[in-house]
């Protein structure tokens, strides 16, 4: 028998579930790499709980902090969802601050860092971050450039794994595709004659509402 | 039959009003008469950010401070600041370039950014409008929106802001991500340049981005009295802000327009050609 709507549709965001997550991953292991960074690490922005969410971590940190998350007004990260503007910071140990709240929470400081927003339409969906080259040299303009092109990547993810999402969300709720996604879940599993009776039906309410 | 009356905009010959100058134009503008000698004294600048620690020793102080966030229906406000100060440590870092650069102009903090990511744009445009109400000369803006739903608006504002002679500083992105304010034409958009001088531009053959100030290997002012070492749009459009303040402290009654020809002509890339273009 084949899937109904409803069960097709979570079987293709779960699988687009996967697939982002290993996109994710790849996507800070190849910014680890291409930087020869100590970390990278994609969070991703809660809206309603305000916050910012480790969605994905290579190197340091990467046994900790997926899943951690920290509130969206403060910190480098913070900033840069907020304002949508990436940053380099260098030396970011000198701010006390700074360098106390990232010890406590994730339990590495950072000496450097380089952060680019994950700009999808006219959404900020996260943060893309890398921390500390193993040369120790500066981050700069040319860094910050390829930084956003893997931002792009890791946005465009995001963005058709939140689709999927929404499109999920649409057939759980109480509107129109719920109902219509029940109906052609009954269908699916109606004998001949009922089904082949239930589409005259649906053809006439088709006729109605048009 | 009569003629159809003139419009409200136009004025008979006779009634348009003369326009007196505190200084000609010479025949060539130089960097020497734009900004020679200038601290920036008497222009006021409005720094569009996540606020600004004012006891912070590079900032040096600031006139005022206010804080822009949304009631419950999420509609924007504007209130004095009295405590936050900087959330993030970027309005100060800001601030601090500008009061380098133009050690006696007056600062003012608007902070849009950390209360509401949901809503920065709309905060963002109302703390833009505050701004300008508000008599700015200078408004830096090391930040932008994506959303479309507010372009038309921000426009309006900064063409508002044009005519009013507050000139805004808005920084450019670097990918080609459709954002605003910075690629309207009323604004003096900045992307980074790598070189050492931080008086130092260019005014940019092609825009929309039309100028790249000093946006690398910066020591900026950031939270709890601490400098870091950072590069970024935002900071070169920070420096030229300040630089903007030196040339209107010099020549305060600079329209938007004279001030923007005036970078333009005293950028490190402009030069007279004895060659005829072809």
């Amino acid at each position: 028998m084949s899937m109904n709507p409803n069960e097709a549709v979570t079987a293709g965001v779960m699988a687009g579930e996967d697939a982002h997550g290993e996109l994710l991953e790849s996507i800070v292991v190849v910014a680890r790499a291409f930087f020869d960074a100590k970390a990278a690490s994609i969070t991703l922005l809660d809206e309603k709980a305000g916050e910012l969410v480790f969605e994905a971590v290579s190197g340091e940190g990467s046994d900790t902090l997926p899943g951690t998350r920290f509130p969206a007004d403060s910190g480098v990260a913070g900033f840069v969802a907020s304002a949508g503007q990436s940053l380099v910071l260098d030396d970011v140990s000198k701010d006390p601050r700074f360098a106390r709240d990232l010890a406590e929470g994730t339990g590495y400081v950072p000496k450097a860092l380089i952060a680019a927003p994950l700009l999808r339409g006219e959404d900020v969906l996260g943060v893309l971050s890398v921390l500390d080259r193993n040369d120790e040299t500066r981050f700069g303009l040319k860094q910050m450039g390829l930084l956003e092109l893997f931002a792009h990547q890791a946005a465009c993810a995001v963005g058709v794994v939140q689709a999927a999402r929404d499109a999920r969300g649409s057939l759980d709720g109480g509107g129109e595709m719920a109902a219509i996604s029940r109906l052609a879940g009954n269908l699916a599993g109606a004998d001949q004659e009922r089904r082949e009776a239930a589409l005259r039906l649906i053809d006439a309410l088709a006729d109605l509402t048009s | 039959m009569l003629p159809d009356p003139l419009p409200a905009q136009s004025l008979l010959a006779g009634d348009v009003p003369g326009i007196s100058r505190a200084s000609a134009w010479p025949h060539e503008i130089s960097r020497d008469w734009a900004l020679g000698g200038s601290t920036g004294a008497g222009v006021k600048v409005c720094v569009l950010d996540s606020g600004v620690d004012p006891n912070h020793p590079v900032v040096g102080g600031i006139e005022e401070a206010v804080v822009v966030e949304s009631d419950d229906e999420g509609t924007p406000f504007v209130r004095e600041d009295g405590e936050s100060g900087d959330l993030f440590g970027h309005g100060t870092a800001c601030a601090g370039i500008i009061r380098k650069i133009a050690p006696d102009c007056e600062i003012a903090s608007c902070r849009v950014l950390g209360t509401d990511n949901r809503g920065n744009g709309a905060i963002m445009a109302a703390g833009l409008k505050w701004a300008i109400e508000s008599g700015y000369r200078v408004i830096n803006m090391s930040l932008s929106t994506t959303r479309h739903d507010l372009s038309a608006l921000l426009h309006d504002l900064v063409d508002d802001a044009w005519y009013r002679r507050t000139v805004i500083f808005a920084s450019a992105h670097n990918r080609s991500v459709t954002s605003y304010p910075w690629r309207f034409s009323s604004v003096f958009s900045v992307g980074s340049h790598e070189e050492e001088d931080p008086l130092s531009f260019y005014s940019n053959p092609d825009p929309p981005v039309e100028f790249f100030a000093k946006g690398v290997d910066l020591e900026v002012a950031w939270l709890n009295g601490a400098t870091i070492s950072s590069a970024g749009n935002s900071f070169a459009t920070a420096h030229l802000s300040g630089i903007a303040a030196l040339v209107l402290s010099r020549h305060p009654d600079l329209s938007s327009n004279e001030l923007k020809n005036v970078l333009h002509l005293i950028s490190d890339n402009t030069e007279v050609s004895t060659e005829v273009p072809t």
